[in-house]
């Protein structure tokens, strides 16, 4: 039908409404600018996961209660007031308390559950963007830039005709495709993200309250680390929800890549190890299962996350810092949104387009935001290639009978907990299976204590767990495609993917032995109704890679 | 652009909702009323007509004071600013002529007493009565022209004038692009679908509904209810006396007997379909 061919312009457009995005879009309107928010999920958090502990750092200039009124009362659930690392080495278990790294810079820190907390963000960033003749609209997916001669001016959409902008926040996440579509960042390699699986666990208040010792107003994390998920870097997770726990573990994705590794087995095996019992109990009931990528920042950090009027935030732009065993994401998110606006507000109205996008790199540099998610240190040793030097010497060290009975003395105990504690130790940590295998699996061995309860979990299969989520399939419109099916190019996934695994004919990913010409050739084929969009295959698999259109896909009741 | 559209309740067919009596009749008294699922079509176009070019919709109804909850459902689920219900003794028992009497007749009074129209708008058929003919007939008492069977909708309001497309049902189904001049009556198909493909279309959407659905709570505040006093109608031409259709006799489709004996045939087996042909043979006479 005929309708005006203008395109709609606005002041600014925010795709996505997670932390980085809703910081951005909040901050925008502060500024009296006109801001309009794109969310592809049918609400905001349907289509997000985080472990999640947010943050509020004493030296970061935004934290996200000063930007959204009673934030902590509505949409988050514990605080933590309790924090431990568990070595684990068989049924052998050292525990180190490790509140003084937890507290180190942090004003508070409390848990999350993303439906709950972008959903609360998406109503508050609604109502203060409609006060600039904005909003934020859900169900609507961007697929690209809108570019006109070449330069960036606005983006395109599968719902809504193309709009036009004088500034496009990108805070759509760790598989950005607006950063993809920019060639500011890629899907290349595995060693530069994480994987993350989740489960949410019902439990009564009161049941929470009692197994952890916990006052109502309280709450505690727990860290897993050590042998019990083989030699696969990475860690667990639990923390403490009003009526749930989040349990979880994030792994280096070239490490699962590796190892051949099933994410869902890595999670059974903490919720099945003996430590866990005491907590669980015997009635086991898993509200959802979910995964999510995490990008790594000391590798993927975009040092000037901008082009054009487009700017980064959050994910999108790499900005997930692991420091050591603890997560900061959403935190680091948020100040980048809020720098974002900022830099847009003290730059409007130049007539050099990418004048915000400059100053808003300035500013994450003076900020030290810049600093902590690729810290200097790292990138020296990593560049003199001492990271592998130091990885061998401790490794032998370790692995010989007198390093490992060094570690186990009782002076090296005091030692190690101090490292742990130590920030910038643990931001030292190399990549290697060193400090995430060898040394807690020796110290929980030399230090430990044996854990003899009987743990009776029986997650659910992997059938179930998809069972349980709820999809709104775009059918006959997948959002993946395989470019190449030989096992060489996309075998990883059958594995690697969430909610695949080898001899599993009910997941995304599925590997076939097929006779041709007298020789045997293993092929993958996809079928992406069971997708949870984690973004694994986009990086281990040869596929073109899309998000589904607005509101398809799976919906997170959790995250 | 100011529009209405006409609505009606229906009994809710719906499983579990629906109560028949032994002989299949439905039991009215039992079973609750919604709104003509087809109506709410109507409204979409309606709502559409309003997101993209501004305006106020109005829902009308003729029927029993609890249609109150009909008119209340059509402004909460597509957003009209108020309704109006056409309601006394008198009209009870209306057929299609003497409905669309009434209607024509609640339109005119809103045109002269609240504001003038551009746009009526009904559904295709109610669940119900399955006639299809009350909106055209309303139309012809108004000397309005009509465009029916509207699947895509675009108005422009500064040449009065409006584009349609129709779902134009035969051996094959064709799509006929249609102009009219406003005022005019849209039928809409269930087939419409309204498109917001502007950011700020679905704004104004979200702002409505938003809107819509605190001053549903309040609905009898926005609802204005007439009687054939206030619409001026003599009741020799409404309700029953005024309707010349009677139905005489609503006879239930009979329910095929659950225990019937089937055999399964081979249609290759000459032998076989001899047998089914002699079985026929006294239906095909005309015998029992
Ligand atoms: C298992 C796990 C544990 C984690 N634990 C922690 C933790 O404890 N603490 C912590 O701080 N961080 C944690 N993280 C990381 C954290 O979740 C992320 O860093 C954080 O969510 C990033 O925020 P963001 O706003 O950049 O992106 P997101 O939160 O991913 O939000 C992106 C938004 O954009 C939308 N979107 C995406 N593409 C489009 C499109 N094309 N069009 C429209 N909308 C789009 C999405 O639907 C989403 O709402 C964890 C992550 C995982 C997976
Ligand atoms: S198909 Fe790809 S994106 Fe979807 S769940 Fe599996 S790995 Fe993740």
């Amino acid at each position: 039908m005929a309708d005006d061919t203008e395109y709609e312009h606005y002041e600014a457009v925010v795709v996505g409404c997670g932390p980085g995005g809703a910081a951005a879009a909040a901050r925008l309107a502060d500024h009296g600018v006109e801001t309009l928010v794109l969310e592809r999920g049918t609400e905001a958090g349907s289509k997000n996961v985080s472990g999640g502990l947010i943050y509020a750092e004493e030296s970061a200039p935004y934290a996200i209660d000063g930007l959204f009124d009673g934030f902590r009362e509505e949409a988050a659930e514990r605080p933590v007031t309790d924090y431990r690392i568990h070595n684990v080495a068989g049924n052998s278990v050292k525990t180190y308390d490790l509140t003084d790294l937890h507290e180190h810079d942090t004003d508070w820190c409390d848990a999350v559950l993303r439906r709950r907390m972008d959903s609360w963000l998406e109503q508050r960033v609604h109502e203060k963007t409609s006060e600039t003749g904005g909003g934020v609209l859900t169900d609507v997916r961007v697929n690209g830039l809108l570019r006109e001669n070449g330069e960036i001016v606005g983006v395109t959409c599968d719902e809504l005709d193309p709009i036009e902008a004088d500034l496009i926040v990108a805070g759509d996440g760790v598989n950005s495709e607006l950063a993809r579509d920019a060639g500011l960042m890629d899907w290349e390699e595995p060693d530069e993200w994480f994987q993350g699986v989740k489960a949410v666990v019902d439990m009564d208040p009161d049941v929470i309250d009692d197994r952890f010792d916990l006052e109502p107003d309280e709450g505690v994390a727990h860290l897993f680390s050590g042998d019990l998920f083989e030699d696969v870097r990475g860690g667990g997770f639990l923390y403490t929800n009003e009526d749930s726990l989040s349990i979880g573990t994030v792994f280096h994705l070239d490490s699962l890549v590796e190892q051949r590794a099933e994410p869902h087995e890595l999670l059974d095996a903490l919720l099945t190890h003996p430590l866990l019992a005491t907590w669980l109990g015997d009635e086991y009931d898993e509200r959802e299962y979910a995964a999510k990528l995490v990008p790594d920042s000391k590798k993927v950090a975009h040092p000037e996350p901008y082009q054009d009027r487009l700017v980064l935030v959050g994910d999108a732009a790499g900005q997930m810092q692991a420091q050591g065993p603890i997560i900061k994401g959403m935190n680091h998110a948020v100040t980048a949104g809020a720098l974002a606006a900022d830099a847009f507000a003290v730059t409007r109205g130049n007539a050099d387009t990418e004048a915000a996008g400059r100053r808003y790199a300035q500013m994450l540099e003076d900020s030290g935001t810049m600093a902590k998610l690729r810290p200097r240190r790292y990138q020296l040793a990593r560049a003199a290639g001492e990271r592998d030097l130091v990885t061998n010497v401790v490794d032998r060290v370790l692995e010989s009978p007198v390093g490992s009975i060094a570690v186990g003395n009782p002076i090296s105990n005091r030692l190690l907990k101090r490292a742990y504690n130590s920030p910038f130790l643990v931001s030292m940590l190399p990549d290697t299976s060193t400090g995430y295998v060898t040394l807690p699996t020796v110290i929980g061995e030399t230090q430990g204590r044996t854990i003899h309860w009987d743990n009776e979990v029986e997650p659910p299969t992997l059938e179930e767990r998809i069972g349980d989520l709820t999809y709104d399939t775009d059918v006959g419109n997948p959002h993946i495609e395989l470019v190449d099916e030989s096992y060489a190019a996309s075998g990883a996934a059958v594995s690697a993917c969430p909610v695949s695994a080898e001899d599993f004919g009910g997941g995304c990913y599925r590997s076939e032995t097929v006779q041709t010409n007298g020789s045997e050739e293993t092929l993958v084929s996809l079928d992406t109704q069971p997708c949870v969009e984690c973004g694994t295959c986009a990086v281990v698999a040869d596929t073109t890679w899309e998000h589904p259109r607005g509101g398809k896909g799976v919906e997170y009741r959790e995250g | 652009m100011r529009s209405i559209v006409l609505t009606k309740g229906v009994p809710d067919f719906s499983e579990g909702a629906v109560s028949f009596d032994e002989d299949g009749h439905l039991e009215r008294g039992k079973t609750p009323t919604v709104m003509n699922p087809n109506d709410a079509f109507a409204l979409e176009a309606a709502l559409q007509t309003r997101v993209r070019h501004g305006g106020h919709v109005s829902a009308m109804s003729m029927g029993p004071p609890g249609y109150a909850d009909v008119l209340e459902e059509a402004m909460e689920s597509v957003y009209a600013d108020d309704t109006y219900l056409l309601s006394d003794r008198e009209l009870a028992a209306s057929d299609t002529w003497a409905t669309a009497i009434t209607l024509s007749a609640g339109i005119e009074k809103f045109r002269e007493e609240v504001e003038d129209v551009d746009l009526v708008f009904a559904g295709f058929k109610t669940a119900d009565g399955e006639t299809g003919q009350t909106g055209p007939q309303a139309c012809w008492a108004m000397d309005w022209p009509i465009v029916t069977h509207v699947i895509a909708l675009d108005i422009d309001p500064d040449e009065r004038v409006l584009r349609a497309k129709r779902l134009v049902e035969g051996d094959v189904d064709e799509i006929e692009t249609v102009e009219a001049p406003l005022p005019c009556f849209v039928v809409t198909d269930p087939e419409f679908e309204p498109t917001y493909r502007k950011a700020s279309h679905r704004l104004t959407h979200k702002r409505l509904r938003a809107e819509t659905q605190e001053r549903a709570v309040e609905h009898e505040e926005q609802l204005t209810t007439w009687d054939h006093v206030d619409l001026n109608l003599d009741p020799e031409y409404i309700g029953l006396d005024g309707s010349p259709t009677i139905v005489s006799s609503v006879d239930p489709i009979p329910k095929a007997p659950s225990e019937r004996d089937a055999t399964m045939i081979d249609p290759d087996d000459g032998d076989s379909m001899n047998e089914v042909l002699e079985e026929m043979q006294p239906y095909a006479a005309g015998g029992d």
